[in-house]
């Protein structure tokens, strides 16, 4: 293709081209959607900020309900983060494995993956359910508004981080690692860890400051 | 889609084998978020920090397990293969900051100068 | 089992509404039957429904907008005869809370689903073209992505004849907009559809960012790439970064009208002025999201006519990203009367007229490429001088606005209105229909009439001033906006003039639809074969009209910026001496039957038919799945098959 490419339009001079500016023609398949799903992830993180610009002004309005202090259990939520990153860490040796195409300990890696998220996915519903029980639903008061949305939100995320990790898992057993299913887990990747720094976020402005 | 080996650009995410995406690389940074969410923990439940100053602690201690991760998870780094994506990255870290910040700042003055709504309704109670 | 729908739903008792929903349920059955009867759904499936060539998803786009540019004129053309004829003790025609869905409908429509679809549509057939490459990043995403703007524009239609619309004005401000206050579906209408359409919105903008930035053509550096790809990319950045911020905002007032929560509500600690921060969060960038594609389409209609280099390329580019910048930094002024205080205001006021500066740079640097032009006046640049006299004004009077103490005194007067008609019409519309003119004879092959086009430029010039100085002058007499009837008589003579204005508005419209009537039936003398119509200076016009749906056999090869008229100087095109194979996209029925469902999902939302919203997003997600479980989406052409369509397609681009 890059020798066919000078013959295009004229038979012209070669000029040097500046390098440095991805100025060598277009980048290869798996730059490009890697690249486009960063972007995406960048959105994404917007969308929280968003929902977390929310909370911190809202955090107060308990409407002479609880307020974090009353709520939050920090060795409940300590448990959900040791999760979530042993979660992050298993993704990653994961994706390790499939470039080196080593199955089994990408099979294993994922399964332990999809295990710690759905652990911290009951973590998190179990402490919904408790508040509801407790009378501190979403509809309490405008802090609990925030603090289910935000929340549920990235729990939102993880569920469907769980679901199309399966996919993946059921479309490397059916394909084999190759290069769009190898580009997909990367993607898959990218947003597994993007959630955890998501809930870095989290932890520390919901819970870590709002239970003090 | 055409293909063209580009010697100028990295995807992020992927490592180079040699330096970053190995398994080294992932077990450092595990440690790392770990003992830095070891270290929030701890600022938030003791009175390690002056109290008044845990939040900003906290808000530190973040802001470097955030790196940690976008480092060592995200191979996210400083070569000139990978300009394009921590160019993105700042502008939504632009973009992110100015939104936070801004909502404070102005739903702070909004509230000083105009009591909000919910709170005239709750005077009325 | 069908939630809140019944036959209540459709207003049987109200004449008006009645007839503006036959209206749409008889043009809509007319074409389906027209397209049945002549047999070509085929041929539509195959090479438009389930197409994604960024060329034909481009064309849809810009129907679409067309389309609902008459639907969101008819609102317009029925407020300002309301306005004439409402003085005194009169009401009028239209009651208040008809009135009050028009005006929403019209702003909702004309942001969401006129300029953006333009825009966007002019984007994607243009940027991949002007980059050199043979499709944009993600060819299928961009088909899901216009199916779901259109999704979201059918809703609001299916509103006109299932239900209402918000009565809320275009950004359905809290409180009214929340359930104890707009307890119909008008407002859940307007939000489920500008849910789905921000989507595919968001999803657009991370195709084209993606495009731009890691594929062009061999040689193409940033300081290469021509203007417009320069303003897509930071139009589409700032897509990227504001729209989820529309997302978020819709998402916790849904969650205000459907779980009972409190973000934006008067009683349980909610704070409506959060919504208006976060939705001009969104809503500042979205202006500029809109009139930066415009300034491009305006720096490369007046290079080309005015035969020369664009005048200070390296500060245009730099202007432009500014802007881009700057534009987050701004959103505050569209509130500063409602209680922020000085310090903010102060600030917010001096970014404001900041960013003024790198707009003046833009129009400086306009007016000195058309400086010593060899100036052809083609209609483009008709346009391009309207706007720069136009966008002018509106410019000036923005910058009035961004005083704090004299925007306590325009705002939501009619001075705001016809401000921001002044420079969303002035520079957005203008640059559409300058695009559109520009860009034709690339997608069809052959170039529109220009009589008419003439006549459609002058309609809109006139007919724009007539109906919207009189706004000025109206506001600083002290008439707000979005009223039904006023008692002041000695209004009435500006509205009367607006009016007219509005008419004539009428006739360009009705000219831009002549032109394209006549210029499709005398296409066969007004051919455009040699690719070139208007000795272009950028790449689209170094392919065939309109291009084959790879757009380059061989990609070109760039070596300096305008690289097409590089090219040219350098003597006559020759075919290359060998073709290699090629892969092109498949097609893909994915974004279509995505958003089909996305559609029932949403009116299930909107009615509140749970089963049914459940299923629809159901079907949405395994549709998804399925095809993402295919894996082949490219299909390849071989190189000899490629030789042949190439000499096919050559031979009349050939002068020798």
């Amino acid at each position: 293709m890059s020798a066919q490419a000078a013959t295009a339009g004229l038979a012209g001079e070669e000029e040097a081209t500046p390098r440095g500016q991805g100025s060598d023609g277009p980048a290869p398949v798996r730059i490009v959607v890697a690249y486009g799903f960063w972007i995406f992830l960048l959105s994404d993180i917007i969308m929280f900020s968003a929902l977390f610009a929310t909370y911190a002004v809202l955090s107060g309005q308990t409407a002479r309900g609880p307020s974090g202090h009353d709520l939050f259990e920090l060795r409940h939520v300590g448990i959900e983060t040791v999760c979530l990153l042993f979660s992050s860490y298993t993704c990653g040796l994961g994706v390790l494995a499939i470039e080196r195409r080593r199955l089994t300990f990408f099979y294993v890696s994922f399964a332990l993956t999809f295990a710690l998220g759905a652990t911290f996915l009951g973590l998190e519903l179990s402490e919904f359910v408790g508040l509801v029980a407790r009378g501190a639903g979403p509809s309490r008061s405008a802090f609990l508004s925030a603090f289910f949305s935000l929340v549920g939100l990235h729990g939102a995320h993880v569920t469907a981080g769980l679901l199309w990790l399966g996919f993946m898992v059921a479309q490397t057993a059916a394909r084999g690692p190759r290069d769009f299913v190898r580009r997909r887990l990367l993607c898959f990747s990218l947003f597994w860890h993007a959630l955890d720094i998501i809930w870095v976020a989290l932890l520390t402005l919901v819970y870590l400051m709002g239970a003090r | 889609m055409e293909q063209q080996a580009s010697s100028t650009d990295q995807a992020p995410g992927v490592g180079d084998p040699e330096h970053s995406g190995s398994l080294a690389t992932y077990t450092a940074g595990l440690g790392f978020a770990l003992l830095l969410t070891g270290a929030s923990f701890m600022v938030s439940q003791t009175d390690l920090l002056w109290p008044p100053g845990v939040p900003a602690g906290l808000a530190v201690l973040a802001i470097a397990q955030m790196g940690v991760h976008l480092v060592f998870f995200l191979h996210i780094g400083t070569g000139p293969d990978n300009t394009n994506n921590v160019l993105a990255l700042a502008f939504g870290l632009l973009v992110v900051t100015l939104i936070v910040s801004g909502s404070l700042w102005i739903m702070a003055h909004l509230n000083a100068n105009m009591m909000p709504a919910s709170a005239v309704m709750e005077m009325q109670r | 089992m069908l939630g809140k729908l019944n036959w209540h739903a459709i207003p049987f008792d109200q004449p008006i509404p009645m007839a503006a929903a036959l209206l749409v349920v008889v043009t809509i059955l007319a074409v389906l039957s027209l397209v049945t009867w002549k047999g070509w759904w085929p041929y539509l499936w195959r090479e438009w429904l389930t197409s994604v060539d960024h060329k034909r998803i481009g064309v849809m786009y810009v129907l679409l907008a067309l389309v609902l540019l008459l639907r969101g004129f008819m609102d317009a053309i029925m407020m300002r005869s309301q306005l004439a004829i409402a003085a005194g003790g009169a009401q009028g025609y239209l009651p208040p809370e008809h009135y009050d869905q028009i005006f929403s409908a019209h702003g909702t429509i004309m942001i969401f689903f006129m300029a953006m679809p333009f825009m966007v549509g002019l984007m994607n057939f243009v940027v991949p073209l002007q980059l050199g490459v043979r499709d944009v990043a993600f060819p299928v995403l961009n088909a899901i992505s216009f199916w779901l703007t259109a999704s979201g524009a059918l809703l609001v239609n299916i509103s006109l004849v299932v239900g209402e619309f918000a009565r809320t004005g275009w950004l359905a401000y809290p409180p009214l907009s929340e359930l104890q206050f707009s307890p119909g579906v008008g407002v859940d209408y307007y939000l489920w559809a500008l849910q789905i359409s921000g989507i595919g919105t968001l999803l657009a903008g991370i195709n084209m960012v993606t495009t731009i930035l890691k594929l062009r053509a061999p040689g193409m550096g940033y300081m290469r790439m021509p203007v417009f790809c320069w303003t897509a990319l930071c139009s589409s950045m700032l897509i990227v970064a504001a729209f989820p911020v529309l997302t978020a905002t819709f998402g916790m007032l849904l969650l205000d009208r459907y779980v009972g929560m409190h973000f934006f509500t008067n009683d349980g600690g909610g704070n409506f002025m959060m919504y208006i921060n976060l939705i001009w969060i969104w809503g500042h960038p979205e202006v500029y999201i809109l009139a930066l594609p415009a300034f491009g389409i305006f720096s490369e209609v007046i290079a080309t006519f005015s035969g020369k280099p664009l005048f200070g390329y390296r500060s245009m580019v730099l202007a432009t990203l500014a802007i881009c910048v700057l534009s987050f930094m701004v959103w505050l002024h569209h509130f500063f009367t409602m209680g922020a205080g000085a310090d903010v205001n102060a600030v917010f006021g001096i970014a404001s007229m900041i960013i003024a500066i790198p707009t003046g740079v833009k129009l400086f640097n306009w007016l000195f490429t058309l400086y010593r032009g060899r100036i052809r006046f083609e209609v483009p640049v008709l346009w391009a001088i309207g706007f720069m006299v136009t966008f002018a004004i509106g410019g000036m009077t923005g910058v009035l606005q961004a005083v704090p103490p004299a925007d306590f005194v325009l705002h939501n007067s009619l001075f705001l209105v016809a401000h921001f008609h002044n420079v969303i019409i002035g520079s957005v519309v203008f640059g559409a229909m300058a695009g559109y003119y520009y860009w034709f004879p690339k997608a069809f092959g052959f170039t529109l009439e220009r009589r008419l086009g003439v006549v459609s430029f002058w309609c809109w010039l006139i007919g724009f001033y007539l109906a919207f100085m009189p706004l000025y002058a109206l506001g600083l007499l002290g008439m707000t906006r979005r009223m039904q009837h006023y008692a002041d008589l000695s209004w009435q003579p500006y509205l009367i003039v607006a009016e007219v204005g509005a008419v004539i508005i009428l006739c360009g419209i009705v000219a831009t639809v002549a032109q394209l009537v006549v210029s499709i039936r005398t296409r066969e003398s007004r051919r455009d074969l040699g690719g070139d119509p208007w000795n272009g200076r950028t790449l689209e016009w170094s392919t065939s009209s309109p291009p084959p749906a790879y757009n380059f056999a061989v990609l070109p090869q760039v070596d300096s910026l305008d690289a097409f008229w590089a090219m040219k100087q350098r003597g006559p095109r020759r075919a290359a001496a060998r073709y290699e194979s090629i892969e092109v996209p498949r097609n893909s029925a994915n974004g279509f039957v995505t958003a089909f469902f996305a559609v029932v999902t949403g009116f299930a939302m909107i009615w509140h038919i749970w089963w049914l919203a459940i299923l629809g997003l159901v079907c949405a997600v395994l549709t998804l799945l399925a095809f993402g479980w295919v894996e082949r989406v490219e299909q390849e052409v071989s190189g000899e098959q490629l030789a042949n369509d190439e000499r096919v397609r050559l031979r009349p681009m050939d002068p020798a």
